[in-house]
This record gives structure tokens, sequence and C-alpha cells, in this order.
């Protein structure tokens, strides 16, 4: 029987683990992700999870051994944040290239320096493209029903993919979670059956030399693969809501319907934007809510079909890359470009390094799209002693 | 002893290994002991070259590919999948000497810490061979490469991989070198019967384009290696506990090693140079010698 527990996301991605069955965990602490591998080491240890778990000397070496693990035929699971996934960059390709369906979460939290442990999804957007299924959870129900959906994907296209949560907002916030029936699980995420298993008996080599005349069809072959886990998000979604009784959809609309104006964002931040669209529609202003709950593959018709038309679109970025603009908003642009009806996109840079985005903040840019004429490559949202807007040089030393 | 080498070969013919390559033959004389139920890993390295371009495929054992830093932990995680699925087999962590003293040094001595099941093989040639001759830290002092050109030759003493190892107290660590095959083979065993824990081979392996040595000299070479006592043989069980398996003869002198390979050029021209490296090499020898003599060497030493 499912299980009604009071838990943080944290601990509801270690479940999220366990209930699928992942055989080799391999982790390095860092907060504030430590406490999904410290629970599931004590899952481990009183035989609750049924795995292998290898304490290893870094983040690259996590990686590795999933590798590894996942070469050999296991189902594996890892979870860092920030630096820890930037240390693992490497190999986070040689995971799309060698086609194991390794899941990750990544609790995200600001780059260094200077040192922040705070909410930042600049950490998986710097790893946008490698190859990686990546999702985004906004409640503690997702951070462990996401990895479950993942891993049903993954193992049918044979690439790796990754929970995105947001630090502390959701990985120390405990809600209520609905824990699944392991049976269910079961029925809905069977066993892991690898195409290869690194087999004596069938002695190849992988992932060795390949020069000019194969490397751009295996390059191909994973285009491919992205593009089939696109719909079958889509198919284990419905399954999802049909076996565990939760339907997820690569994008979630919120009274979208007639909105003129649609606020876009991802991760947690979703429910500030969420409560803030039912204040506004209260004051009788037709904005609506699309979240951004796969970011790859990105959710193109989706976008298209939900975009086109809307007077003004606003998306929240709390990622940037310098010298451009908010990676969602540069994205959606892209996706828009050319189609008919396409909103003006105004991108909104806000709570880097965990600074606070309240409901009012959310309100304050919604103000700011409705009385702004041109979409400015990114408007930068609350950095102190500057309105909302786009880059100005400031008159002091900003402090 | 006299080696009969096994007749079962896991090792194809047709390898794109350079011609007198001895980190071929390593790997060819290990897998004979080994037997075909086992897995390499081999990381960035002139094996990533050796084994062949996609299809082909030069050993009968499977080999999975990683990045340069990570031979080790890879290894493990190979193992720790065999293990679940209740298979025995052998993984092999097969790398070269940068994976091993330089960029993989980290997830080595993380396994090894760890005591993860499996053998490291650490063929060293000395260099970064397969970028083409760049220093590493396994090159030894005054050696000519082309990061350490003649004027500069490299300043410092090679790593002490050896001790590395030992200090991480792992069941079985030794050196060894194709051209005592009987002995390498030996001490493949010995690491085969120490399974459970990390096991770990530093196998002088020659380059013949590296060294500025002529391919049938390879063999001679590393015979000389051993005989002058830049590479001795023995082994460390336990971190602690060791043994000289070959007693060199005095009469291969350091000269002789030297003046047969190009690389040591800057040596053979500076005597002052050759002094240093001289000393070096015997005080090396004189410890090793101590430690093999140490009466109270299958104690248990105190763990700090």
């Amino acid at each position: 029987m499912p299980e009604r527990l009071l838990l943080t996301g944290n601990h509801a991605a270690a479940y999220g683990a366990m209930l699928s069955r992942a055989e080799v965990i391999s982790a390095y602490p860092i907060t504030p992700q430590t406490m999904i591998v410290e629970l599931l080491s004590e899952l481990t240890a009183s035989g609750k999870l049924n795995a292998t778990f290898m304490t290893v000397e870094s983040e690259h070496s996590a990686m590795a051994a999933c590798i590894g693990a996942a070469a050999a035929g296991s189902r594996t699971y890892t979870a860092t944040s920030g630096q820890g996934l930037a240390l693992m960059h490497e190999m986070l390709h040689w995971a799309v290239g060698a086609r194991l369906p390794i899941v990750l979460t990544n609790v995200s939290r600001a780059m260094a320096p200077g040192w922040s442990i705070w909410s930042d999804q600049t950490d998986i957007l710097s790893q946008r493209d490698i190859g990686w299924i990546t999702l985004f959870a906004e409640s503690v129900q997702e951070a462990q029903d996401f990895i479950i959906w993942a891993y049903r994907v993954a193992e049918q296209v044979h690439l790796p993919a990754m929970v995105g949560m947001d630090a502390f907002i959701l990985s120390h916030t405990a809600e209520p979670l609905i824990v699944h029936d392991q049976a269910a699980v079961d029925a809905y995420l069977p066993r892991f059956e690898p195409l290869y298993d690194l087999d004596p008996a069938d002695p190849r080599a992988y992932g060795g030399l390949v020069n000019r005349d194969h490397y751009f069809e295996l390059r191909y072959k994973i285009f491919e693969a992205m593009d089939r886990a696109r719909h079958l998000v889509v198919e284990a979604g419905e399954e999802f809501g049909e076996v565990l009784g939760r339907r997820y959809t690569p994008v979630e609309q919120y009274l979208l319907d007639d909105a003129e104006y649609v606020i876009v964002s991802a991760g947690a931040l979703t429910s500030n934007v969420r409560q803030a669209v039912k204040d506004l529609r209260e004051r009788g202003v037709k904005v609506g809510l699309l979240r951004l709950v796969m970011f790859r593959p990105f959710p193109i018709a989706e976008m298209r079909s939900l975009l086109s038309g809307r007077r003004k679109v606003a998306v929240l970025d709390r990622n940037m890359s310098p010298g451009h603009s908010g990676v969602f908003a540069e994205e959606i642009r892209a996706t828009l470009a050319g189609i008919p009806d396409a909103p003006p996109i105004y991108g909104y840079v806000v709570g880097l390094g965990g600074r606070d985005v309240r409901v009012e903040t959310v309100v304050e840019v919604f103000e700011d799209l409705v009385a702004r004429d041109e979409p400015e490559t990114a408007l930068y949202v609350g950095v102190k002693g500057l309105p909302i807007g786009p880059l100005r040089v400031p008159e002091g030393v900003i402090r | 002893m006299r080696y009969g080498v096994p007749e079962a070969e896991f090792l194809d013919c047709g390898t794109l290994g350079c011609q007198g390559c001895a980190a071929t033959l390593s790997m060819r004389l290990v897998l004979k002991e080994i037997g075909d139920d086992a897995i390499a890993v081999v990381p960035a390295c002139c094996w990533s070259i050796i084994d062949g371009p996609w299809p082909v495929h030069s050993l009968k054992i499977p080999v999975f590919h990683t990045a340069f830093e990570t031979a080790a932990v890879v290894a493990a995680g190979i193992k720790a999948a065999k293990v679940r699925q209740g298979r025995d087999t052998t993984v092999i962590a097969w790398a070269g000497d940068g994976g091993t003293f330089d960029i993989g040094l980290q997830a080595l001595s993380g396994a090894a810490e760890r005591n993860e099941d499996i053998i490291y093989v650490c063929y060293d040639n000395e260099a970064y061979m397969n970028t083409g001759i760049q220093r590493s830290s396994a090159t030894p002092e005054g050696t000519w490469t082309t990061t350490t050109p003649d004027e500069h030759p490299e300043p410092r003493p090679k790593k002490d991989i050896m001790g590395i190892m030992a200090a991480h107290r792992i069941p079985y660590a030794a050196t060894a070198t194709t051209a005592y095959p009987d002995d390498l083979a030996r001490k493949v065993q010995a690491a085969m019967a120490a399974k459970g824990g990390m096991r770990f081979l530093h196998v002088l392996s020659a380059c013949p384009p590296g060294w500025k040595l002529p391919a049938d000299q390879a063999i001679e070479a590393m015979r000389r290696a051993v005989e002058c006592k830049v590479f001795p043989l023995f082994e460390i069980r336990d971190g602690r506990e060791y043994t000289i398996t070959h007693w060199p003869d005095d009469e291969v002198s350091l000269e002789d090693y030297l003046s047969l390979q190009g690389r040591f050029a800057p040596i053979m021209n500076d005597p002052d140079l050759r002094e240093t490296v001289r000393r070096g090499i015997d005080e090396r020898w004189a410890w090793l010698v101590e430690q093999h003599e140490r009466e109270d060497r299958v104690v248990e030493a105190p763990v700090g």
C-alpha cells in the first residue's frame, strides 16, 4: 500500500532511488544534496534497499563508478549539486556517448566564487548540450516521482537523465509525500535489461577509437534517441498516472487557456508564480503560467502551440548565461523564432544565489511586463539599488 | 624457474602497437595468466590506440574505454555490478604512467584506500608517449622528452608510485617487466591469488620511439633497467612486507642502460648529472634491500 509521510525533497529523492531499485549507488557529499546519499546509505546498510553503495573520493569518480556499473549491467544512481555537477561534466558526456541510462538528482546550487550553497539553476543549465534528459521538480512528491519517471524513459532510449531540484527551497522543505507501493512501481518500471553488460563470453570493445567515418553517425543516433525520448516522456507520464496515480507532462499549464500574458518558469520557484498568477487573476488580469517541467528534450511543439498568439511572455530565469540572457528565455526565443503570431519574449533574471523570489516579486515582474514596450535581451530583477531593467552602468558601487 | 609460456592467446595479431612496443607484449603476457574471464578498463593511453579503431578489437576479453583519470574507479564500478550478478570475473584497470602517476592518481588512491577488488596494471613507458613523448611524473631524472628538451632535461626524480601504493596498505603490489616473463607471470598469479582487494602491478614497458631505442632492443633495455637497479623487481604484501624477487648481477652498469637509449643523452653528456642519478639509484636500492631484510617486516605495523 502507498504510504503517506512528511519528508524533505532530499529524502524524497532517496525514496525515489529506492523505489526504482537502484542497484549501484555512488556518491560524494556536497551541501545541499548530502541528505540524499546519507539516507540512501542508511537504507542500504539496513537492507531496506538491496544496493551496493560506493563512497568514492569525488563527484567525478561518482559518475565514473556509475558509468562502470551501468556498462556492466546495473541500474545506477547518484546525486550531486553545483560544483559537484561541474566536476562531473566530462563524465556526463561519457555517460551519453556510452549510452548508459544513469539517473542523477542535482540539487541546484549557485556556482562559486563566492561560495554559495543557495538556489541557482546555472549549474544544471551549464550541462545543456551534453545529451541528458533533464527534468525540473517543483515539489517533494516530484523529487521522488521524477526519478522513477526518468528511469522509465532513460532505459528505453539508452540515455542518462537528471532531475533538477532547487537548493533548500525544495531540498530541505518538508511536504507530505506519497511513497508508492513497491509492487506498483515494479509494474511501472521493470528490471533494467541492458543490451550489453561487458560479458566476457562476448568480448567487444566499448567506446574505443572511431574515425571520421563513424563518429557523426554515433552522434546522429543520440539525436534520434533524444527525439524518441520526447514522445516516450509523454507516454511514460500518462502511464505514471494510470499505474501510480499521478500524471506528469513535459509542460504544465495553469490558467493558461485565455491568458494574454504568460509567465514561464521551472522548478520550485513555480509555486510562487502559481500563487502570483492566482492573485493577479483575482484582480481580473488575464495571466497564466506555463511551467517548464522538461528541459531536454526541449518541448518545442508544446512551447509553440501554447505561447503563439499571446500578447507578451515573461520568462523567469534563476540562471544566467553572461553575454546573452537567461537560458530559458534564450531557448524559448529560439523555439518561437519565425512561427506565426510569436509573442515577444521578456527574459527576467531573478533570484541568483538564492535571493528570495517572493509572490510579490513575481507580481512586480508582471507589472513590469505589462508596462514595458521593448523586450530587452535580459532584464534584471532585484539587484540592489536598481529597479527592474536591462543592464545599466551603476553610478556607484553596487553593495 | 623456467617460464613455460601458456599457449592460450588473448591478444590477436594486427594490433596498432609500434614495432618493439612492450606495452603490447605486457598485455599479451598478463592476459595469458589471467585468462578470458576478465574485463579490461582502458583510459586514454597508448592502449586506446593499440586495441584498434572500431570495429576492430584485438583482445579476446571485453574492453571498456574510459576517460583519462578514471581507470581505477570505472573498474571498481564494473566489479560492483559483476559481483551483484554473482560473477567472479576479474576486472583489470590497464593504464599508462600518465593515467596512473598523474591524472589518474586521485581515483587510483580512492580505489586503493577502499581496497576495491580489482587488478590495476600500470604499463609504464615513462612519459606521455601516445601524445608524442611529453614528460610525466614517471619520467626519470635527467631524461629528454619533448617538454624536457636536452637543454632542460627532466629535473626531478621519478615519482615513487610503489611507495604511494604501499602507503595504502593494499594486499599486493609488485613491479615487473616482460624482460623477465617468469617473474611477471608469478606476480600476476600472486595478484590473482590475492583477490578480494586491490592489486597493483607496475610493469615497466619500453617504448622504442619514446626512448630513442632500436625496436629490437626493447627487451634488452628493460633487462638492463633491472640489472643496473634502475627498475628493481620486488613485491609488497599488505604495504609492508617487501621482497626483492630478482637480485641484479653487478655486471650491468648504469651506463650500459643509459647508453642504449637516446633519451638519456643529457645524462650521458653531463657527468655531474650522471652522478646525481647514480646516487639516487643507489640510495633507493639500499633502502629497498633494507626493507627486504627487515626482520620485523611481517609484524603488523601500527596504523596511524
